[in-house]
């Protein structure tokens, strides 16, 4: 009888599908800056592109962190809230120096994402309820401090903590720098560290990963530390740009950040997601806003909606070309 | 005898809300040794492992380990999301200089450790695209890989084909030369007798027996496990599956020239009130997408399915409105909701006939889920239990309660018996018996030829999703059913490259 160990040819067809899932967003990212370019002269300008990467970086700070919580199948809905606190503890740390106005957000915010972590890796309370809680916290902590916002904390403008947030390399500002730099550690981190496969078997099959001897617990902390860290980094650096503390910046931008990541290509179940498809997500979103924001003629109102629907369309394509 | 035990029980007592899973339980494993752990549904084999490997504490008793545990369990635990070599190395990933995890290194050992055992898939694709039992295998090399001392195997052929099996059970013979002890929970008489040295038998979480296996006639095995005496089980069997069904001349259910791309290409098969009608065929022959596209969980390319000489539009919704229920293979993820209670997963289906305006009857419902438990002879502590707390053979009756309860006039049973132990198996047996006498159409997949000659009035051979023969009457034999099958190897293994017939 006959052996026949020849593996079965993938089809191109189903080769070329596999691409095109991977890099749904991608595809996208690269089409609307294409049109982008052809119909509005001023997109392309180098000004605009740098503004662009500037806006984009702040998002994507938090988005990185959102990535690692959401592909252990959980949620982080402080990050807005911690965003805006971590832009008030800089600004009022400043006074003290730069690295005041610096760590006091990081381990405030990291603070109370380590909480995030062990009441829900500990108690097994829906990250959902958790960190609507902790959004709730952080706003009105927020608002305490800064006596019900009256109270705008201001950043002397020659301190060095300015030059964080308005320094430039070649017109680059530091926080787009500093957004690559953490994009590509926690790809490494995420890819090629034992914490990242704890991350993904957390995720993939929490019950599993439980038998196969995966810190969940341990996982779940971190990443919420992670997230928390993360958001009043960016809450920091955004401070740190406008030389101001502002309380009112950062109202549903947890959303904005589980956009971009599921727009990224991870899934809000868990299991999978890349650091990579993340950033083409902030990418797209800011894109989209740029875009809207130069036909002056919009009312501003209607940009969100705009934009909404244009996250849709974004997500129904990429759920049709993955079947 | 010299003794070198890697792991000594002593008098260990569990208890879990009252119900007492071990009592007193001395167990003794021997280093290099192959141990078998049997016993019936909920005799607590399950807690003994879990006590043995640390996930449980034990209420009283001690536990020594002399060496590293690895489990495999029945249910593959590993992340299918995750690549193959990702779950194959799993927390002891090879490291570049750098200290991060080498994935060309991780892919390439993955691949040559699982040559080994016969996969040849690629390593670095999701786990999940794996066969079942290719994934299992996977799960035994990661076992294996971790330098163990012990290795506890809890039911690790029963979602395997027999030349897996074959492999398996080779794996598991170089494990023992390499002094490996092993704990070889199994409710297969032949695989026990033929690679295990003692026996541990559990009954009610007491264990009744303890000594080595070749003395021990398999009859009085059977009857430990059981608690009836060997002469009550020469008289009537461990099973009396299969007992003259009266089938009726005009079939309830007829399916038409199916074709379900890729895995069904044109299947005919006709069930007749009170027949029991098997499927057989191997793994990947088409048999659990037949019954899938019956009942209208496949998209149909072609073919139709009829009710009583009327055609059923092709959707779930429709088909079990015409009496069309089935039992999924794989009650963890297609079926059991482990987080319900009994009475909950047991009403689920049938509760918009329940009750009226979108509002329930709570009294009906328990009337009902009274009934099953007590005609399938559930055992739970309350109807209010958690699924998740019983034993598989205890979640399988669920699941068939589940589908009696909304009146079916017929039955697809995907494997009901996989997995769950002699006791329950025979239990199980019977009531599909009981529900085919009563008139129930039964179409039966497994992977158990002998189920299937047993219990089956008909069957219908599958092979690469088409029918290869139909047997009944003198020709319901094992050989003529082989053979059915194996015409695939000779007659087309050259059109089917890499295919799951691999002529060994």
């Amino acid at each position: 009888m006959t052996t026949t160990t020849t593996p079965p040819a993938v089809p191109r067809a189903a080769a070329r599908t596999k691409v095109l899932q991977r890099q749904g967003a991608a595809v996208a990212l690269v089409l609307v800056v294409a049109v982008s370019w052809l119909v509005f002269p001023r997109f392309g300008s180098p000004d605009n592109l740098r503004d662009l990467a500037l806006q984009g970086s702040f998002l994507a700070v938090i988005a990185i962190g959102m990535t690692f919580v959401i592909i252990t199948g959980g949620i982080d809905l402080s990050v807005g809230s911690l965003y805006a606190l971590g832009g008030v503890l800089a600004a009022w740390g400043s006074q003290y120096g730069f690295l005041v106005a610096l760590a006091l957000p990081l381990v405030v915010c990291g603070v109370i994402g380590l909480i995030n972590g062990l009441l829900i890796a500990r108690t097994n309370m829906a990250p959902f309820i958790v960190t609507l809680a902790s959004l709730l916290f952080a706003r009105g902590l927020l608002l305490a401090i800064t006596d019900e916002g009256a109270n705008t904390y201001q950043i002397p403008a020659d301190s060095a903590f300015v030059e964080l947030g308005r320094g430039t390399v070649f017109g680059f500002g530091y926080p787009i720098f500093i957004a690559a730099v953490l994009a590509v550690l926690g790809g490494v981190v995420l890819n090629r560290t034992g914490f990242g496969q704890n991350v993904f078997a957390t995720g993939g099959a929490e019950q599993s990963a439980v038998l196969l001897g995966v810190p969940v617990a341990k996982t779940k902390v971190l990443v919420y530390t992670m997230s928390g860290t993360l958001a009043g980094l960016a809450g920091a650096l955004t401070a740190a740009y406008l030389q101001s503390g502002v309380t009112v910046i950062g109202v549903g931008l947890e959303l904005d950040a589980i956009a971009v990541v599921v727009i990224g290509g991870t899934l809000l179940t868990g299991g999978m997601g890349t650091i990579l498809g993340t950033v083409i997500g902030v990418g797209l979103i800011k894109v989209i806003q740029n875009v809207i924001n130069q036909i002056g003629t919009l009312d501003s109102n209607y940009q969100s909606v705009v934009s909404g629907v244009f996250l849709l369309i974004v997500v129904v394509l990429q759920r049709i070309l993955r079947r | 005898m010299p003794t070198d035990p890697v792991i000594e029980v002593a008098g260990v007592t569990k208890t879990f809300a009252g119900v007492r899973a071990l009592g007193d339980v001395d167990f003794t494993l021997q280093r290099g040794e192959i141990h078998a752990l049997v016993g019936e549904n909920g005799a607590g084999k399950s807690t003994l492992i879990k006590v043995l490997t640390g996930i449980h504490t034990p209420d009283a008793g001690s536990v020594t380990r002399n060496g590293h545990i690895s489990t495999i369990y029945q249910e593959v635990n590993l992340v299918p999301l995750m690549s193959v070599s990702a779950n194959l190395f799993l927390g002891r990933e090879p490291r570049t200089r750098f200290g991060l995890i080498d994935r060309a290194r991780r892919d390439a050992e993955a691949a040559e450790l699982l040559r080994g055992y016969g996969i040849t898939a690629d390593v670095s694709s999701p786990l999940g695209t794996l066969a079942v039992g290719e994934q299992q295998m996977v799960a035994l090399a990661r076992a294996v890989a971790a330098d163990a001392d012990v290795v506890i195997m809890d039911e690790p052929t029963s979602s395997l084909e027999p030349r897996e099996v074959e492999t398996l059970l080779g794996v598991v013979r170089k494990l023992h030369e390499a002094g490996i002890a092993i704990i070889y929970v199994s409710h297969r008489m032949d695989e026990l007798y033929r690679i295990c040295d003692t026996v541990t038998v559990l009954r009610d979480g007491v264990n009744v027996h303890s000594g080595p296996l070749g003395d021990l006639p398999r009859i009085e095995l059977v009857s430990l496990m059981l608690g009836r005496s060997v002469k009550e089980i020469e008289k009537h069997g461990t099973t009396a599956f299969g007992e003259g069904h009266q089938a009726d001349t005009r079939p309830v259910l007829e399916a038409v020239d199916l074709v379900s791309r890729p895995r069904v290409g044109g299947v005919s098969v006709s069930v007749r009130p009170g027949e029991v009608v098997g499927l057989a065929g191997l793994l990947g022959s088409g048999r659990t997408e037949t019954a899938k596209a019956i009942i209208g969980a496949l998209p149909l390319d072609s073919g139709t399915v009829l009710v009583a000489g009327k055609a059923v539009p092709h959707t779930v919704k429709a088909s079990m409105k015409a009496g069309i229920s089935m039992l999924a293979e794989d009650r963890k993820t297609e079926g059991i909701i482990p987080n319900l209670s009994v009475r909950e997963n047991i009403v689920l289906a049938a509760l918009p006939r329940l009750g009226r305006f979108g509002v329930t009857s709570r009294s009906r419902q328990d009337r009902i889920v009274d009934t099953f438990i007590e005609r399938l002879r559930i055992k739970v502590s309350s109807p209010e239990q958690k699924v998740a707390e019983l034993s598989g053979g205890n979640q399988q009756k669920v699941l068939l309660a589940r589908w009696l309860c909304t009146e079916p006039k017929i039955l697809l049973l995907d494997e009901p018996t996989r997995g769950i132990d002699v006791g329950a198996k025979a239990e199980v047996q019977e009531l599909i018996d009981e529900l085919a006498r009563e008139g129930l159409a039964v179409l039966l997949i497994s992977s158990e030829l002998d189920e299937l000659l047993d219990g089956a009035d008909r069957l219908v051979v599958l092979r690469d999703g088409a029918v290869a023969g139909e047997l009944e009457g003198d020709r319901l034999t094992r050989e003529h059913v082989l053979a059915a099958i194996a015409a695939e190897v000779t007659d087309d293994s050259g059109d089917h490259a890499g295919s799951h017939q691999d002529s060994r």
